[in-house]
């Protein structure tokens, strides 16, 4: 009875935290329509703030407590809404929720940087540690009762601020009708930085709870706020008394498993399994189960407006860019050093995961923030199974993990958006706790994915497991477009653009996002046997796997060489750490600070620079001359006439400013067309002529140079061309309105639906 | 007309993304005077509405208000000002309830004592269900609970967008009323209705939009049928 009671107290005080932590996502969700995914990380650093201020500089605990939470916090939450949040608006939910996993990279990058791991620092101590009370016979430390005390001022706080003051009624007047209440006299902007600055306060409350709690590192903290994920659906994201409620019922239910798991009657092992990780996952999987609980949200009907459009890819771009690749990748492979043949290898592996979420997010605009934990079943399977990594083997596992990939959508299928996606990060969590760290996959910590056996063919070197990367993104790239321009890719895109009109057609919804998900799962099993090399489940953990979503978005979620850029991005940050040690910490913030301007530019890079390289491809001539150019500048230092640098830097010259500018040098007027292009030469010359190894001494300033160059030459010539009349762009869908057709208005028409000859 | 207009818009262009709506719209309200503005689907009346409330900026064009010029104000502001606008659908907010939908009005200026009395002495159903949810009431009483911010507080400027949207013509005719006894108090309107008979009756003067510019303006009492199933139909 005593260690019931003893249980219950400490299951109440960790409920406390998870609600103080619940109620501030309620907050923020139900004002701004964010799922702030960062609330963890915000609360992380508030913790370190505190830490700094009270520890380090020895500062009185109320003056500390007192900057931190009503002073740095509150600022924190009100310029993230200011310049992040706000430029959202009108966004997917899937771009919404990657710019949260922006900022969560971002603060954990900066949380590294500014506090580096160090064993030496001062400790973080509980309120008044050494201190406690007997309740019961049982020692309750003040700070678990200052804890629970926190919990409740918040939540009479939270109360009284909602419903008895007017901006608490704004507040909640804003998820109503945003509008409405502009018209009422409300500035819903005012208000939405009233909702993040309070919602910082409580993420910072109880992130300096948690760290007297326990310690002062960066992974639990911040991961604390999937277990409070659980308390806030359990609140269906609305209602604060049942955030609390559910909270309290998590801190409970991990209290007592702990008590019963001593016991002696308490099962170690099912099936052979150890159950060892269940209790870590156990805030996970009653989010699952309060997820799957939850009433079906309604289809929605009319369209929803977005910001985002992505053509149909087509064969002949998709075939050349699939050749491109693989030769251009054949083509530098033999320049690099081993190392930064196992980073670009690195790279490619990213993009295949990457890959794996064209299909799944891109078209289908299903959310998954679980692409590596397929990656991960996908290297055990090709570990494990027969063949020692044959073709077979290999098919087998893809087979295996897109089966496992329908089976775990079957009961998320009721879920969309968010809650789609939190019940992903529920499975990615659940796996790595429960499912990784069995005798039976990782037994060792690690294991070994063999090297795939093609026959007549030996893949025993990092160039030829490279130049194999790059063939296997290609093929799964092709698949993905082939995929895209079938029947089955109309379907997927009918269920992003509008699952209600889909269904009354009478298509399947169940059936499309089981398909979406099988391939999506295939894909990222792929590249997870590919590995070959030795692997840990580490890896394949839920928080490695927001990166790719985020750098996924950023590249263009919508497009295979979105894909191919965001992968290549993240594996480059690590590349451009290794080569540039100078601003190394800078890349620690570089995919967060990326992935925070994607409100101005929700489409991705990848389409940005597409578009810019479009009037090229649609003209063979000019490929032809781009390819030749390209060809040239290698054979030069395959010859070995110029040094790889030189390659290097005369290529990307080429690549990024001479090619996207060839058809507007070829349409200029005569006079333009020699300026321009003698100032194209200028740059090529000094870009291939100059020695770059022996010119200059550090990688950081080639690159620095390459950007210079890049920009002065390809920006100048643009300047210089684009100077000649523009086309006149009527809007297509006046003509004939206000004034008569015109010849142009027809071709402009056509060209926009897309019959131009 | 010896006063200056309350409002005023001169030459107003806007529109949505690259489709433009409004073509150049001209259009005056001087003090006291209600204006119909009528008009067949997609004429660009709610537009016209969206511009002067300040939701939607203008992409040419002047917004006057009590001759000053105000373009590119926000909804917040010119609220505050004391131009009220009670848009198409439901002017509520169905999840809070009556009393709280009160304390939104409050922006206004005025006290919330004062717009609580004005409102339940004008609708005495609405102070029965003060704690009610708005979006749990009939479709009626949730037009009234909208009405009501016009009524409470005192408006420069009451711009009324579909007020009769789905609603029986008994209540329709009711609420009407209210509008008519709104304008007895000076306060300036403008309504915007598809059904133009109804609001014609409550009217003084009527302008009438097409492919968003207008047609024609003049005293609500000589436009015929003629011209409006002209309009309406296309002539």
């Amino acid at each position: 009875m005593q260690e019931l009671l003893t249980f219950t107290i400490i299951g109440l005080s960790t409920g406390a935290i998870y609600a103080v932590v619940a109620s501030g996502l309620v907050v923020t969700y139900t004002t701004s329509g964010i799922f702030n995914l960062a609330h963890g990380a915000t609360g992380m650093l508030s913790a370190f703030t505190y830490w700094q201020l009270r520890f380090d500089w020895d500062l009185p605990a109320p003056l500390a407590l007192f900057i931190t939470l009503f002073i740095l916090c509150p600022l924190f939450g009100i310029v993230t809404e200011r310049f992040v949040m706000r430029g959202l608006q009108g966004t997917t939910e899937v771009v919404r929720l990657s710019v949260t996993v922006a900022l969560f990279a971002f603060m954990i990058g900066l949380a590294n940087w500014i506090w580096p791991n160090d064993a030496s620092r001062e400790a973080f101590l509980k309120f008044y540690e050494g201190n406690s009370i007997s309740i019961g016979g049982f020692n309750v430390s003040w700070h678990r009762l200052i804890t629970f005390g926190c919990a409740v001022v918040v939540a009479i706080i939270l109360r009284i601020v909602l419903y008895k003051t007017r901006m608490g009624v704004a507040m909640r007047a804003v998820v109503d009708d945003r509008n409405l209440t502009e018209l009422n006299g409300g500035r819903p902007d005012r208000v939405s930085m009233f909702a993040w600055g309070i919602s910082a306060s409580l993420a910072g409350l109880a992130g300096i709870l948690l760290a007297g709690d326990q310690q002062l590192n960066i992974e639990p903290l911040v991961l604390l706020v999937i277990n409070a994920y659980a308390a806030a659906i359990i609140g269906r994201l609305k209602s604060l008394p049942l955030t609390f409620l559910g909270a309290g019922l998590l801190g409970l239910l991990d209290a007592y498993y702990l008590m019963v798991s001593d016991e002696s009657w308490f099962p170690q092992t099912a099936f052979g399994f150890s159950l060892s990780g269940v209790r870590s996952a156990l805030p996970t999987i009653v989010l699952f189960i309060a997820l799957l609980a939850r009433p079906q949200s309604r289809l929605r009907v009319g369209t929803t407006k977005l910001r985002e459009e992505n053509r149909v890819p087509e064969w002949r771009t998709a075939i050349m860019g699939a050749v491109a690749l693989v030769v251009v990748v054949v083509g530098i492979s033999g320049m690099l050093t081993r190392s930064n043949t196992l980073l670009l290898l690195n790279g490619f592996t990213f993009a295949m995961v990457t890959l794996s979420l064209v299909p799944l997010t891109g078209y289908a605009g299903q959310m998954s923030l679980a692409p590596l934990t397929f990656a991960g079943l996908g290297a055990i399977a090709m570990s494990k199974l027969p063949g020692n990594g044959n073709l077979v083997t290999l098919v087998v596992a893809i087979v295996i993990v897109a089966i496992v990939g329908a089976i775990v959508a079957l009961p998320a299928l009721r879920l969309s958006g968010i809650y789609l996606a939190l019940a992903t990060a529920a499975f990615a969590v659940m796996v790595s706790k429960i499912v990784f760290n069995q005798r039976q996959t990782f037994q060792t910590g690690n294991i070994t994915v063999p090297v795939l056996r093609i026959p007549f063919v030996t893949i025993d070197t990092p160039r030829a497991r490279l130049i194999l990367a790059s063939v296997c993104f290609a093929i799964l790239g092709l698949i993905v477009v082939a995929v895209r321009r079938s029947r089955l890719g109309r379907r997927l895109v009918a269920l992003k653009d509008s699952p209600a009109a889909a269904a009354t057609l009478g298509m399947s919804l169940t059936r499309t996002k089981l398909a979406a998900f099988a391939i999506s799962a295939g894909i990222a099993a792929c590249a997870g046997a590919l590995a070959g090399d030795k692997v840990s489940p580490q890896q394949y953990e839920f928080t490695q796997s927001l990166p790719i979503v985020l750098l996924a978005v950023v590249g263009g979620v919508g497009s295979v060489a979105g894909a191919l850029f965001g992968g290549l991005l993240l594996g480059g940050n690590s590349v451009l750490a290794t080569i540039v040690p100078t601003v190394k910490n800078l890349t620690k913030i570089g995919p967060g600070t990326v992935g925070i301007t994607l409100g101005r530019n929700p489409q991705g890079a990848a389409a940005q620079i597409g578009d810019s390289f479009r009037p090229l491809i649609e003209q063979p001539r000019l490929i032809a001359i781009s390819a030749a150019g390209a060809f040239g500048i290698w054979a030069l230092d395959a010859a070995d006439v110029i040094s790889h640098w030189s390659f290097f830097v005369a290529s990307v010259v080429w690549i990024l400013a001479v090619s996207p500018n060839l058809p507007a040098l070829t349409a200029a007027a005569p006079g333009r067309r020699v300026m321009a292009g003698a100032w194209l030469a200028v740059g090529m010359a000094i870009a291939t002529g100059v020695d770059w190894s022996s010119a200059l001494d550090a990688t950081g300033k080639r690159i620095i140079l390459i950007i210079g160059l890049v920009a002065l030459f390809g920006v100048g010539a643009q300047r210089v061309v684009e100077n000649s009349p523009r086309v006149h762009t009527a809007s297509p869908d006046l003509a004939g309105l206000d004034t008569d057709f015109s010849r142009e208005d027809i071709e402009l028409a056509e060209q926009k639906i897309g019959v131009v000859l | 007309m010896s006063t200056p207009p309350i409002l005023e818009l001169r030459n107003v262009r806007a529109g949505y993304g690259s489709i433009d709506v409004l073509h150049g719209v001209n259009l005056s309200i001087g003090r006291g005077e209600v204006v119909a503005l009528l008009g067949p689907n997609g004429a660009g009346k709610s537009t016209t509405i969206k511009v002067i409330s300040g939701l939607l900026r203008p992409s040419a064009g002047h917004l006057i208000v009590a001759g000053r010029d105000v373009t590119g104000a926000s909804a917040s502001a010119l609220a505050r000002a004391g131009l009220c606008t009670i848009p198409e659908g439901r002017g509520i907010f169905p999840n809070l309830t009556v009393r709280e939908n009160l304390l939104m009005a409050t922006f206004s200026g005025h006290k919330m004592s004062d717009i609580e009395e004005r409102t339940y002495a004008r609708f005495p159903r609405l102070g029965e269900r003060r704690t009610q949810l708005a979006g749990t009431m009939s479709g009626g009483e949730q037009q009234m609970l909208s009405l009501a911010r016009a009524l409470a507080t005192d408006p420069a400027i009451l711009l009324l967008d579909e007020l009769s949207m789905g609603l029986a013509p008994l209540i329709v005719a009711e609420l009407y009323a209210q509008v008519a006894a709104i304008a007895a108090e000076g306060v300036s309107v403008l309504v915007v209705e598809q059904f133009a008979r109804t609001v014609l009756g409550v009217a003084d003067t009527a302008v009438l939009l097409a492919h968003g510019t207008v047609r024609m303006a003049g005293k609500a009492s000589e436009i015929g049928d003629d011209v409006l199933a002209g309009a309406y139909l296309g002539s």
